[in-house]
């Protein structure tokens, strides 16, 4: 039991990192909490949803089609509603009921589109038959959504740690001001962060039907928080902490399933309230916030 | 001009609007036979006024501020079922709950920003998941909510209401006219500099705070009163933060008009587009939301509120 709740952990710990990796990359560019996170993988949830049911696409050809739809969509949103946003009073605050707002709109749009019933994908469709590691058996769709996500996570950290653009990226998320004054487009690089956070996120919706069950128009709010617990437990701007605290709440996840069902539904909170109060600056974090 | 004459020039308005305000929500069950939105009307502009009080005049945002509120009314149910307290002497143990909560939780006042916010949902949403825990069915009644038509008495209730809209008010009133409300929005501005001039930063975030939440009590413990059957979600909907918060928005925070006018209209159109379809009211509120904080996010008190005339 020990062993399979560990791994199982381990591998819905890697898609809590990519649930979460596009919420810590936009608030980590933009000071910004985009409530709206866990409605945009509604939304990528619902594309291959109806992608499978109505055109009989595989749901990993959906998610390659949706990378490109979802950044495409994050553009010209962050151009409308963010720079506007960042010269208010307080737009750490604002951002916050701001997207609240955007996530009410999405919600009210995909339940008069989708109807407010639950919506499945059945697993078989990643692969027949279970996968056995260290002689435990675990569904094979699992299996498939932990290594995409570890792709998915790993082509963001080259993104950022290899590529030019991903250096200036870091850049911002460190010193926004600075960055600004050596000449840096900051309102282009944000943009393109923005687009990644969300195309992230439709990534992470496209699996969720084989890791969190049934889909439906209100399952955002929750996913957000817990995106957030997992971004707070690994730490700001750190996209290989984020998938460390992934792997620690899928883990603690798994345990309380097996040890104390009935209050399973507790620990995202009791976790990001724990963690936010012991270390705030998250398990894996060097730089200081203004707490 | 003396200081007293300027205070005095400041205070009797905002007493006038106060007085104005609760006697037009006394005198109107008179003359408007549904008394439920009346009553309504009244919880959300005492939470949208004890938001003021901790985001307004302290920049805190609590997100899960409806965790109090909710808290109230478990703590005045749980008294009235297990020890039979009569509803008055009840209201107060729904406000000790609330206030106890609020304690425990002062410890999330050090952090900061959106990690406050979020921190404080996250309380609120683990405060809603023991209450609701089947295995405590025996003293909270678990999901299957609370039944208290025994002492059901809308007159009563809706008294205590008003009651309780003064009050709130008043602090309001008080925060909008003292050096107190004076230092929580120095302290808001820039701690660091309103601690070097003397002000006790932490003493008067731990009092806004403890305050906003005894308010959200004892108006949560009263709306228990009034409907008198609920379930847990009943009263820790996260919708009845974004609501409170929203409103005082609207209006503009750190005022006492703002968020009267912001519950005033925002809760009216509400009940005029509300009942038919939720998704399109759902979207509706939602752009409404978005336009507010993207065009006015200063609520349409700084509408009025240009150069050197002061909204009360």
């Amino acid at each position: 039991m020990l062993e399979y709740s560990f791994l199982a952990g381990i591998l819905f710990g890697l898609y809590f990192g990519l649930v979460a990796l596009g919420l810590n990359l936009i608030f980590g560019v933009m000071k910004i909490v985009n409530l709206a996170h866990g409605d945009f993988l509604m939304l990528g949830a619902y594309g291959a949803y109806v992608a499978f049911t109505d055109l009989h696409v595989n749901p990993l050809i959906t998610l390659l089609a949706e990378v490109v739809i979802f950044a495409l969509i994050g553009f010209p949103l962050y151009y409308l509603l963010v720079p506007r946003l960042q010269a208010s009073r307080d737009p750490e605050m604002l951002s916050l009921i701001l997207f609240f707002g955007f996530s009410q709109v999405i919600e009210a749009l995909a339940t008069l589109g989708f109807g407010s019933s639950e919506r499945s994908i059945p697993g078989t469709v990643l692969g027949s038959g279970p996968v056995s590691i260290f002689q435990q058996t675990f569904p094979v769709a699992w299996v498939v959504s932990g290594a995409i996500s570890l792709v998915a996570v790993g082509a963001i950290y080259v993104y950022l740690y290899r590529t030019r653009l991903g250096q200036l990226t870091r850049a911002v998320m460190a010193q926004r001001e600075e960055a600004l004054s050596t000449g840096i487009n900051v309102q282009r690089v944000s943009a393109i962060a923005f687009g990644i956070g969300i195309a992230g996120a439709a990534v992470a919706g496209v699996l969720s039907p084989f890791m969190m069950g049934s889909v439906t128009p209100a399952m955002g709010v929750g996913v957000t928080i817990t995106s957030f617990a997992v971004i707070v437990i690994g730490s700001l701007g750190n996209p290989l902490g984020t998938v460390a605290g992934g792997i620690i709440y899928g883990i603690a996840l798994m345990l309380m399933q097996t040890y104390f069902s009935s209050w399973a539904n507790l620990l995202p909170y009791l976790l990001l309230i724990a963690i936010l109060l012991i270390k705030p600056t998250g398990l894996f974090g060097r730089r200081m916030r203004n707490a | 001009m003396p200081k007293a004459v300027v205070r005095s020039k400041r205070v009797i308005p905002m007493l006038m609007i106060l007085v104005a305000v609760v006697a037009a929500f006394a005198l109107a069950p008179r003359v408007y036979s549904n008394q439920l939105l009346l009553f309504n009307t009244i919880v959300y502009l005492v939470l949208a006024q004890g938001l003021n009080i901790i985001y307004g005049f302290t920049g805190y945002l609590p997100f899960g501020y409806v965790g109090f509120f909710g808290a109230g009314a478990y703590g005045f149910s749980l008294a009235v079922i297990h020890w039979h307290t009569p509803p008055l002497a009840a209201l107060a143990v729904g406000v000790l709950v609330a206030v106890a909560l609020a304690l425990i939780l002062t410890p999330l006042l050090r952090l900061s920003g959106a990690y406050f916010a979020v921190a404080n949902l996250a309380a609120s949403e683990a405060v809603l998941q023991i209450v609701s825990n089947p295995n405590l069915t025996d003293f909270t009644k678990g999901p299957y909510g609370i039944s208290l038509e025994k002492i059901y008495n809308p007159t009563l209730s809706y008294g205590a209401a008003i009651v309780t809209l003064a009050f709130t008010l008043a602090i309001v009133v008080y925060l909008r006219s003292s050096r107190f409300g004076l230092a929580l929005q120095a302290i808001r501005e820039d701690a660091i500099s309103a601690g070097m001039v003397g002000v006790d930063v932490v003493r008067g975030r731990v009092l806004a705070w403890l305050l906003s939440a005894l308010v959200a009590g004892l108006i949560g413990g009263i709306f228990a009163w009034y409907v008198s059957v609920f379930y847990p979600e009943t009263v820790f909907d996260l919708g009845i933060s974004i609501f409170a918060v929203v409103f005082a928005l609207f209006g503009g925070t750190a005022t006492l008009v703002g968020p009267i006018l912001g519950v005033l209209i925002l809760y009216g159109i509400y009940n005029v587009i509300g009942i038919s379809t939720p998704a399109y009211f759902q979207l509706i509120y939602g752009l409404l939301i978005v336009l507010l904080i993207l065009f006015l996010p200063n609520g349409i008190v700084s509408l009025i509120d240009r150069g050197t005339r002061r909204v009360p």
